[in-house]
């Protein structure tokens, strides 16, 4: 470890190290792994919440009452005597300020905050993948180069970053996924340069060179699979943090401002002005947010604790 | 070790020196900027062009970068376009970061008082329920984004119980003296206790939403950490001694569990710096992160690139500190 | 370990002890207990001489010399600090005397005598009189390169401009009290434009001691002399006391105030950025009062016993079509149609506060020049269709153009406003390319430089002048409408030239309303104007004597504090 910032990176590093010690008994450790989370709480509730979530946005489109796009009561929005329509029925929620039937919007949001979430993720797991399997499997100059631009990228508070990010591109769905995934490359990149390390003169890898393995095919036949668990444990805790984060930019402004496929952030940065008087437009999609995040959280956090070998003692 | 901390100093260097182009080239790469910013609905092609030459916007980016840097080694950083329009960005962070590092300091205390003792209590009764919900409750702190948290707070103890205020850093028009530019702090030192109760009770609902995130790291982190250190040997030894549970838990589960925590605080105040931009455009609280919201609604690249600047120094020198007092706790760190 | 921690303790009680010898409480004993908006608790009636009026401002002012300034947050500020020559009724639009009592012109239109008011003072003890009055002219005009810069002296450039093409010549002291401006053309908007906040007229002295025409490029931004940051000096009701740099303008009563003394001792303006905070601010009672609240905050914050003042519309939301940008527009009928497509009834009703109206041309009704007979356009969707076929363009695609990151009074919620025009426009055929820009991050820019086919902008008028809305959007070779594309162009110019340069008042009102008439006909119609919507100003329960302006130009000294 040589530079600044080492906390921040010891805590990923010994995640990478934690579940890369795998070795020869990788299939006991997920087996082992998977009893311990059978009978966790925290793991069964994170689980729940999330397999309803993913159900919820799989099927949204067929579930919602109304089209979320249809300014279906805009004749009885007045801005200033009715600016958001009531509850009733057929309306269990009421409308936004433009007539849309919120409970629609809600259930079809949760489609959209998950493409978001996941797309997020993906692309800083896929920027992360590229620079980590540089850096750690290449070794040399190439992991001294890689290894800088990610401590100049960690250098800045991560949120900061994505601000900036998605101030300078044209707003919409893109630049809040962009923005997001961005901030978690250098996150995932050392992870797996970590994980990658750790292995590098492990039995398995050492033998596979051997036998006369090429450099390329040692990376990903040997080297990769076992970095896996890690990558998911932080995929799952970056899942929450994406939805959270593009709550965030639709609240400073920075977010996607078509809404006509809703998103829950979006939801939320949209209800601003109405705090005040009308604070349910901003608490059923925070609500939504909240329960969605904590789910993975809870995941992520109980997944991290079974993969990982010190407190399997 | 002194060899250790001069290696730090200089990729820290290079590492900003990296940052401020990236930054420079980036922000010129926004859309709009501050001759839209200056110029509103009242502008028109001509004014535009016009001030973007006055500007030296239209010069190219190498040569903005040049004059940029001669002018930051004068001390001069550039002049506010937007919404501080004709105020030294420099200035806008120094009169605007007193009033956010003393938020964080109150932000980083709640988190600490509560998180440390309550990390501690979840790790002895590992797997109960107090533990289970401690550890999702912390969790709940994690997943509820920050301006929300600001908002419900506000919206609960400011607008419908009226037992703090809703917003700013101090009552308008209180005559408060000021000699650090910390409110609190000024009240007690220049003995005006009233004008330091009135700027405590406007910071304890920022704070408290601030706190959230660094109070689930630390809370897990102490947790895990107590856990840890509980199996080893030394405990153990510690324990078949015969020293007393209070001696074996102050001398040698707490001390050994906070050398992690310690550590761990340097990071936070990245996620405090982020949460400052949130948590302040909430409260309209007149710090650095209110200035960074304002920042990128009007475009204002001066104070953009300072204030993004300084928050990227501040973090890494505050982790820079702190791996330095961790090296010097723990010897293992600086061999490697 | 022990030891490390003795030693922190020592240093930190070492640091305090150094402060706190430093530090020495400067406070006044007489003042008391400094509550804000509650320290007028203690006051009785109207005679609250010694009260304090806290007002919640969205942003800091730029600058506290109205001269470089444009912004509706400064001049809040500098109205009350500085007066004018010519003055604006309370409530109205109308021009009244201020610091003139007179004004007649020759019968050229060219020479100006103005009779100034006696017994004057400036704040620094300076008198009033004829020499300041020509004092202040000089100075306008005798800006540097920063100080002509639009993003500068803006209101200067446009009404009077700079160098040999100036509307200025030479301002004399003929006597004491009687100055004579000669203008180097005839124009209508003279002496009106003198009304405008940034005309407020500075003590010599202050201007003179404080370097006030030192404004400086500086890096990107401009910097300001010491004049505009700490000393603004003019004849108010109100003198600058202090701005912390942050949060809180402190303006203090002038008790040698020539007119009617002014009815609190203090106003602060504080600083609150964010809109909902504002609100909370107000019904905390820790401010009296804020600009521009949110249409859907007007019927809870009456509930809560505060006065929504509403003004006046004086301003316009338009949809404006730029043929430069897309060539389709260039057809006349294309342009009608898009206009016979929007339902401005709904829009209005469902977007905009009570008191809005649907707009019929480019200026709002009470601005001399309004044309009363002209028709409306009617929302007539069939007619749109056929309009669109008879053009050959049943099929027309378009890129429509709102900000995002932003509320202007006449513009409370762009996205909603997009939405129901989009919606209108689908309806009978036509496909919508959304193009969300923020504010200041695209929009403006792109908006000013034709890359906009059709766009929502508006205006806030400054003066009650024709002039003011029409060649904000009309005059110029490239102006956002892109009319140097359409065939009128020359006509149009024209017409603008000719209305401002008529000296005579009713003559020029009758060529506004022919113009008004002409750019609103099925073969003109460069833009669409959509509406006049009326913003609000609230103050607490407690505030007795603010009378709202249509021109958002509210006079605070006759505010008193009850309770």
């Amino acid at each position: 470890m040589t530079s600044y910032g080492d906390t921040k990176k010891a805590r990923i590093d010994a995640l990478a190290e934690a579940g890369s010690l795998s070795d020869d008994e990788g299939v006991s450790l997920w087996r082992s792994a998977w009893l311990r989370l059978r009978k966790d709480p925290v793991f069964l509730i994170g689980a729940a919440i999330v397999t309803a979530f993913v159900l919820l946005a799989i099927i949204a489109p067929w579930i919602a009452p109304h089209d979320p796009a249809a300014r279906l009561l805009i004749g009885e929005v007045s801005r200033q005597s009715n600016p958001v329509p009531e509850p009733r029925p057929g309306f269990p929620l009421g409308a936004d300020d433009r007539g849309r039937d919120l409970l629609s919007r809600l259930i079809v949001g949760s489609r959209q905050t998950l493409i978001v979430g996941v797309l997020a993720t993906l692309g800083g797991l896929i920027g992360g993948l590229t620079l980590g399997i540089l850096a750690g499997g290449v070794g040399g100059w190439v992991d001294a180069a890689v290894m800088r631009v990610v401590d100049v990228m960690l250098s800045i508070p991560s949120l900061l970053l994505a601000f900036s990010l998605a101030a300078i591109l044209e707003p919409s769905q893109w630049s809040v996924i962009a923005a997001i995934a961005i901030i978690q490359v250098p996150i995932f990149a050392r992870l797996l340069r970590g994980s990658m390390l750790s292995q590098r003169h492990s039995d398995h890898v050492l033998a596979a060179r051997a036998l006369g393995v090429r450099p390329i095919p040692i990376v990903f036949r040997h080297m990769l699979p076992n970095a896996i668990g890690p990558v998911i444990v932080q995929a799952t805790l970056v899942l929450a943090v994406a939805i959270i984060d593009a709550a965030a930019l639709s609240f400073l402004g920075l977010g996607n401002p078509d809404d006509t496929r809703p998103e829950w952030g979006q939801m939320l940065g949209a209800a601003q002005p109405y705090f005040n008087s009308y604070p349910h437009l901003a608490f059923y999609p925070a609500i939504c947010i909240v329960t969605v995040a904590l789910g993975f959280t809870l995941m992520g956090e109980s997944l991290r604790e079974a993969l990982d070998p010190k407190s399997r003692r | 070790m002194l060899k250790f901390v001069i290696r730090r100093v200089l990729q820290m260097g290079l590492a900003l020196f990296m940052l401020s182009l990236l930054l420079f080239a980036w922000l010129r790469a926004l859309p709009g900027g501050p001759v839209s910013a200056l110029l509103g609905e009242r502008g028109s092609p001509e004014a535009a062009a016009d001030l973007r030459r006055q500007l030296g916007l239209d010069q190219p980016l190498p040569v903005q970068y040049v004059r940029f840097v001669q002018r930051a080694l004068d001390g001069d950083f550039g002049i506010s376009t937007g919404v501080f329009r004709g105020q030294p960005a420099i200035d806008i962070f120094l009169t605007r970061l007193p009033a956010t590092v003393e938020l964080s300091i109150f932000a980083l205390a709640i988190a600490l008082t509560l998180a440390i003792p309550l990390g501690y209590i979840a790790a002895r009764r590992r797997g109960g329920v107090l533990d289970t919900g401690l550890v999702i409750s912390s969790l709940v702190g994690v997943a509820v984004p920050v301006f929300f948290l600001a908002f419900v707070l506000k919206y609960l103890f400011a607008v419908r119980w009226g037992l703090l205020p809703p917003s700013g850093y101090q009552t308008a028009g209180i005559d408060a003296t000021r000699v650090t530019g910390f409110a609190v702090l000024d009240g007690i030192l220049t003995r005006e206790w009233d004008a330091s109760w009135d700027a405590f009770r406007h910071l304890l609902l920022p704070a408290i939403a601030l706190s959230s995130i660094p109070f689930a790291v630390i809370f897990r982190i102490t947790r895990a950490s107590v856990l840890d250190v509980m199996d080893e040997d030394y405990v153990r030894t510690a324990r078949a001694k015969g020293l007393r549970a209070p001696v074996i838990r102050v001398r040698h589960i707490m001390r050994n569990a906070l050398i992690p925590v310690i550590t761990i605080i340097g990071l936070q105040v990245g996620a405090l710096l982020a949460g400052a931009v949130l948590t302040e455009k909430v409260f309209a609280f007149p710090g650095i992160g209110q200035a960074l919201a304002l920042g990128f609604e009007t475009r204002d690249y001066p104070v953009l690139q300072v204030l993004i600047m300084m928050a990227a120094i501040i973090y890494i020198v505050v982790n820079l500190l702190v791996d330095i007092a961790y090296a010097l706790i723990d010897p293992r760190v600086r061999t490697k | 370990m022990k030891n490390r921690r003795v030693a922190i303790a020592a240093t930190s009680a070492a640091l305090a002890l150094v402060l706190s010898s430093c530090a020495e409480s400067e406070r006044d004993d007489s003042s008391g207990e400094g509550d804000g908006a509650s320290g007028s608790e203690d006051a009785g009636g109207a005679e609250a001489s010694d009260a304090t009026f806290v007002f919640g401002a969205a942003g800091a002012p730029t600058t506290f010399d109205p001269f470089y300034a444009s912004d509706g947050e400064t001049f809040r500020v500098t109205r009350q600090i500085f007066q004018n020559l010519v003055g604006i009724e309370p409530g109205g639009t109308e021009f009244v005397p201020e610091l003139a009592t007179e004004w007649e012109s020759s019968e050229d239109g060219l020479t100006w005598t103005f009779q100034l008011q006696d017994g004057v003072t400036f704040h620094d003890g300076e008198p009033f009189d004829a020499e300041a009055v020509c004092y202040n002219f000089e100075r306008w005009a005798d800006q540097n390169e920063a100080g002509q810069n639009p993003s500068a002296a803006y209101y200067y450039g446009n009404d009077f401009g700079f160098g040999e093409d100036s509307l200025y010549e030479s301002c004399t002291a003929t006597d004491e009290m009687t100055a004579e401006v000669v203008l180097t053309r005839a124009t209508g908007k003279f002496p009106g434009v003198l009304s405008q906040s940034s005309y407020g007229i500075s003590s010599p002295a202050a201007l003179e001691e404080y370097d006030a025409n030192g404004i400086e490029v500086q890096g990107e931004g401009f910097t300001f002399p010491e004049y505009a940051t700490d000393h603004p000096t003019g004849t108010g009701p109100f003198v600058f006391d202090s701005f912390d740099g942050t949060s809180n303008v402190t303006l203090t009563r002038n008790d040698d105030f020539w007119g009617e003394q002014a009815g609190v001792q203090e106003i602060i303006f504080r600083i609150i950025s964010d809109e909902t905070a504002r609100r909370q601010e107000l019904e905390s009672g820790t401010i009296n009062g804020y600009d521009l609240p949110n249409p859907v905050d007007w019927a809870g914050l009456e509930e809560a016993g505060n006065q929504v003042l509403i003004r006046d519309p004086f301003n316009i939301l338009y949809l404006a079509l730029n043929p430069v940008a897309d060539p389709q527009l260039e057809d006349p009928l294309i342009r009608r149609a898009l206009y016979h497509a929007i339902n401005r009834e709904e829009l209005v009703a469902s977007q905009l506060p009570d008191g809005a109206e649907v707009a019929t041309q480019f200026i709002p009704p009470t601005v001399a020049g309004y044309n009363e007979s002209i028709e409306p356009y009617a929302y007539d969707p069939e007619a749109a269709q056929d309009l669109l076929e008879e053009a050959g363009a049943s099929d027309l695609t378009i890129d429509l153009w709102y900000p995002t990151e932003v509320t202007r009074p006449y513009m409370p919620n762009p996205q909603a406003i997009y939405d129901a025009v989009a919606a209108d426009w689908e309806a009978v055929g036509v496909t919508i390319n959304p193009v969300a820009r923020p504010w200041a991050g695209g929009y403006i820019d792109g908006t000013q430089q034709s890359q906009a086919p059709a766009f929502f902008l508006g205006w806030t008028g400054d003066l009650n002048s024709a002039d003011n809305f029409l060649c904000a959007f009309f005059c110029g070779e490239d102006n956002q409408f892109g009319t140097s594309a359409l065939p009128f162009q020359d006509e149009l110019q024209e017409g603008l030239r000719a209305g401002d340069a008529e000296p005579d008042e009713d003559a020029r009102t009758a060529l506004y309303e022919e113009l008004n008439a002409q750019i609103m006909s099925e073969e003109w119609l460069p833009g669409l104007p959509l509406s006049h919507s009326p913003p609000a100003i609230v103050v607490g329960p407690n505030v007795e004597g603010l009378i709202p302006s249509p021109l958002t130009a509210e006079d605070f000294s006759t505010i008193t504090l009850s309770e």
